[in-house]
């Protein structure tokens, strides 16, 4: 029993581990990402340049919360990696695609003249479609996936429904609220009015599709809908919609009230909220509907390995991440640069 | 060659592996290259340091962010295309992939931003530090990734259980058998590759008479590091090919083309080996040197590839080649080290045209011959993907269709080609324009900051419409 014990512990620790650097992951590329869906809406091609130039310093490390995220599950728990990734495989090729593109659209586009719209259009599209993907995988994750002795046993098209296209839908608008809210941190004048305009239309495309996934989700799936509208958990999970609401609330109020930073922390406080939320509909499992995160984990010797070096690493990336955001605090303001 | 997903899906790891090692290839050199430029011009003060470093930095920034997004295609083409493998072996692999992204690619990508576009931001001091950081975290990376490859050519420490694989001793598992041999041997190869780019380079500018003091200093610098490594690389190579021989014959067989093996092998220096009929075609040799390199002796027994089942064989036909490549272009280096030697004492480096026009042509050897040794190695590993445990065969991804591998592989063919394209085109344009002049530190400092932060440059490169 000791053992077991022991063994559940350690798991739960990677489960908060991957969960945690997938959050982190969709927080920090979500709005550089964000960044991309909105840029070509831009008022003025400076203002395109100022944009790129809030994340420049900072996109390909926002990236890498992605690959800690990937090699986390093949780690701590290499069934998902072996299962999900194969059922997604189309989804994630757009994706991988998506954000070739919209990486080297940093590099090339201030290198180019003549051919700099098409690295607009890169990083337009890359940013837009590698989102949807990541959507899309999202809500399919969320329905299923069908597993038989430890594969993948769908078709190529499995992850294709209605409802995962709408989620893929939803992260676009979500993720161009937290690069809205971001701007209006970084930047000052017509760029940033436009952005708190752009944010509140884009809170209530948000909010109205929070409501909907939450709502669509239990008919989905029974045992979701077992787990939020049954007695007791009806009651103690009610928090989760109310601080939401407060969140919604919150937001509204710091966009009206031109607060600068406010707008970024909440929407970031939305997504916490929807990600808490998607987490209880389906603990414990890693692989809905039929894989829990136990049957997933990798035995403790692995594990235990990993830990020892995540124990000093991960605080350590927390530290310099914070400094490099420190070094490069401040608004950025047309193409002359830092200031 | 019947198209399935299992041939598809090894093409594509090929080709998407095959273009991104090419960057960190030449960006692992680069970033100790560049850190030891800042830290020289921390110490000295002199401006050429500084300007031959913001040259090479914006180069590197190019190199860096192709090898990121082509990186993460292979984070997650583990566990598209190789399912099997990915729950086979995640026990063991995993953490020392896990391993490389914590300690090696954060740090790359948080310093990389301060070293790009922090120069104004920060004390000079942490600024050599983000450097010095951006070369560890390279290091780091290839620490970490040869560590993962050099366990599936000879795996160690570990128990298999209801088919899957355990570990038992971690040690082992990071410090596989092959692991020393091919950390060291791909670790040299990655400073040789930049070494004959930068040297190329500087050889470049000295024949078109331009950026003289930057091109003999990175021309001189470059050129000593070739002339110790050439030749260390030359024994290491040997080393790594000994190791080999004692953990996988097969492979040492099929790059030798030798078929029948014993005492007395030859040295094989041209032949095309024939798999149906197991021989060689016009096959030319030299008596007995196979075996006095691989065994030290003359009379020394040396595998052949009739020693292994037929489906333990790996194919002959490519790493037959690509090994001899790599071999030829080693001793080529080694050339080039001794004929700079001569220039040198001679006092003439810097006056001889023609050495200038070979340096050029150089510049792309080391890429050719990583690529050449990394199809040796493993087409040699064939056809097993964990050596003598799993065979590739079995780790593909089970539900993984031939369309869908198709559109994949044809997908990243388009995209690559588009991107490597361009960036090829654009890497072209900064090296024609070459370094901008810097102060050295003790005169004002110049007022103006970098305008757009990636590009250190205050203008596009591409020329106007």
């Amino acid at each position: 029993m000791q053992e077991i014990a022991e063994g559940s512990l350690l798991t739960l620790i990677w489960v908060g581990i991957v969960g945690f650097a997938v959050f982190m992951y969709v927080l920090m590329d979500g709005f550089d990402l964000g960044i991309g869906i909105l840029y070509p809406f831009a008022p003025t091609e400076e203002d395109r340049d100022t944009m790129m130039n809030t994340v420049a310093p900072v996109w390909d490390f926002n990236e890498t919360w992605l690959i800690l995220g990937g090699a986390g599950l093949f780690a701590a728990f290499p069934i998902a990696y072996a299962v999900v990734l194969p059922a997604m495989y189309i989804p994630l090729l757009v994706m991988l695609i998506a954000l070739i593109f919209r990486g080297v659209a940093f590099e090339f586009r201030f290198k180019a003249r003549a051919g700099r719209h098409w690295w607009n259009r890169s990083f337009f599209f890359g940013s837009l479609l590698a989102t949807f993907a990541q959507g899309v995988i999202l809500g399919s994750f969320i329905q299923g996936i069908p597993v038989e002795g430890r594969q993948f046993v769908g078709g190529m098209l499995h992850w294709l429904s209605p409802f995962a296209l709408f989620c893929g839908a939803m992260l676009v608008v979500g993720y161009a609220l937290l690069g809205a809210t971001w701007l209006i941190w970084r930047t000052i004048g017509p760029l940033q009015d436009w952005c708190y305009r752009m944010a509140r239309g884009l809170m209530l495309v948000v909010l109205a599709g929070v409501a909907v996934v939450s709502l669509w989700t239990p008919f989905l799936l029974p045992q979701i809908a077992e787990r939020w509208f049954s007695m007791p958990n009806m009651i103690f999970l009610s928090p989760v919609p109310i601080v939401t609401a407060v969140l919604a609330f919150a937001l509204w109020r710091a966009i009206d009230n031109s607060r600068e930073v406010a707008p970024f922390v909440l929407s970031m406080a939305l997504f916490a909220l929807s990600y808490l939320g998607l987490a209880i509909s389906l603990w414990p499992h890693l692989i809905p509907p039929g894989v829990t995160v136990w049957e997933a984990a990798s035995p403790p010797e692995t594990q235990v390995f990993l830990l020892v070096g995540m124990a000093f690493l991960i605080p350590s990336i927390l530290g310099y991440t914070a400094y490099s955001y420190w070094v490069f605090r401040g608004k950025v303001t047309g193409s002359f640069g830092y200031h | 060659m019947e198209l399935d997903p299992l041939i598809l899906s090894r093409i594509q790891f090929a080709f998407t592996i095959s273009f991104h090692i090419l960057f960190p290839s030449f960006t692992v050199g680069l970033a100790c290259w560049i850190a030891l430029l800042e830290a020289l011009w921390v110490g000295t003060g002199k401006g050429i340091y500084r300007s031959l470093s913001e040259f090479w930095t914006r180069i590197f920034a190019l190199s860096f962010g192709l090898g990121v997004v082509s990186g993460i295609v292979m984070s997650y083409q583990f566990g598209t295309n190789w399912s099997r493998w990915s729950d086979t072996v995640g026990n063991v692999l995993g953490p020392l992939i896990q391993y490389e992204v914590v300690t090696a690619f954060f740090l790359e990508a948080a310093f990389l931003g301060i070293m790009l576009f922090g120069r104004d931001r920060v004390p000079r001091g942490i600024h050599l530090m983000a450097a010095c950081l951006v070369a560890l975290g390279t290091l780091l990376s290839s620490f970490w990734i040869l560590s993962a490859n050099s366990w599936m050519h000879t795996p160690a420490g570990f128990e298999i259980r209801d088919g899957r694989y355990f570990v038992t001793d971690w040690w082992q598992v990071v410090f596989n058998p092959s692991f020393p041999y091919r950390l060291a041997h791909m670790v040299t190869a990655m400073f040789l590759t930049t070494s004959f780019v930068v040297a190329g380079i500087s050889a470049f500018y000295l024949l078109t008479r331009r950026h003289f003091d930057h091109a003999k200093l990175g021309l001189s610098m470059a050129l000593a590091l070739i002339t110790v490594l050439a030749p260390l690389q030359i024994f290491l190579g040997d080393e790594h090919g000994l190791n080999t021989l004692e953990h996988q014959p097969a492979k040492i067989a099929a790059m030798e083309g030798n078929w029948e093996g014993g005492p007395r092998a030859p040295l094989i220096l041209f032949g095309i080996p024939d798999v149906e009929k197991e021989t060689n075609h016009w096959e030319v040799g030299i008596p007995a040197l196979s075996s006095l390199i691989l065994t030290h002796d003359f009379d020394g027994s040396v595998p052949g590839l009739k020693q292994f089942p037929v489906d333990e064989r790996p194919d002959p036909r490519i790493i037959f080649w690509t090994f001899r490549l790599m071999v030829g272009i080693g001793f080529l280096m080694l050339a080039v080290a001794v004929v700079h030697l001569v220039l040198r004492f001679r006092g003439r480096l810097y006056g001889s045209d023609w050495f200038f026009r070979v340096l050029v042509g150089c510049m792309p050897i080391g890429f050719i011959a990583i690529l050449a040794g990394w199809f040796t190695t493993e087409i040699g590993r064939q056809p097993w993907v964990v050596y003598g445990h799993m065979r590739t065969a079995d780790a593909v991804t089970p539900s993984l269709t031939t369309e869908a591998a198709l559109i994949s592989l044809l997908s990243f063919v388009v995209a690559y080609a588009i991107i490597y394209g361009a960036g090829t085109y654009y890497l072209i344009r900064l090296l024609r324009i070459g370094p901008t002049h810097v102060h050295d530190a003790k005169q004002p400092p110049e007022a103006q900051r970098p305008k757009r932060p990636l590009s250190a440059t205050d203008q596009s490169i591409e020329p106007a419409e």
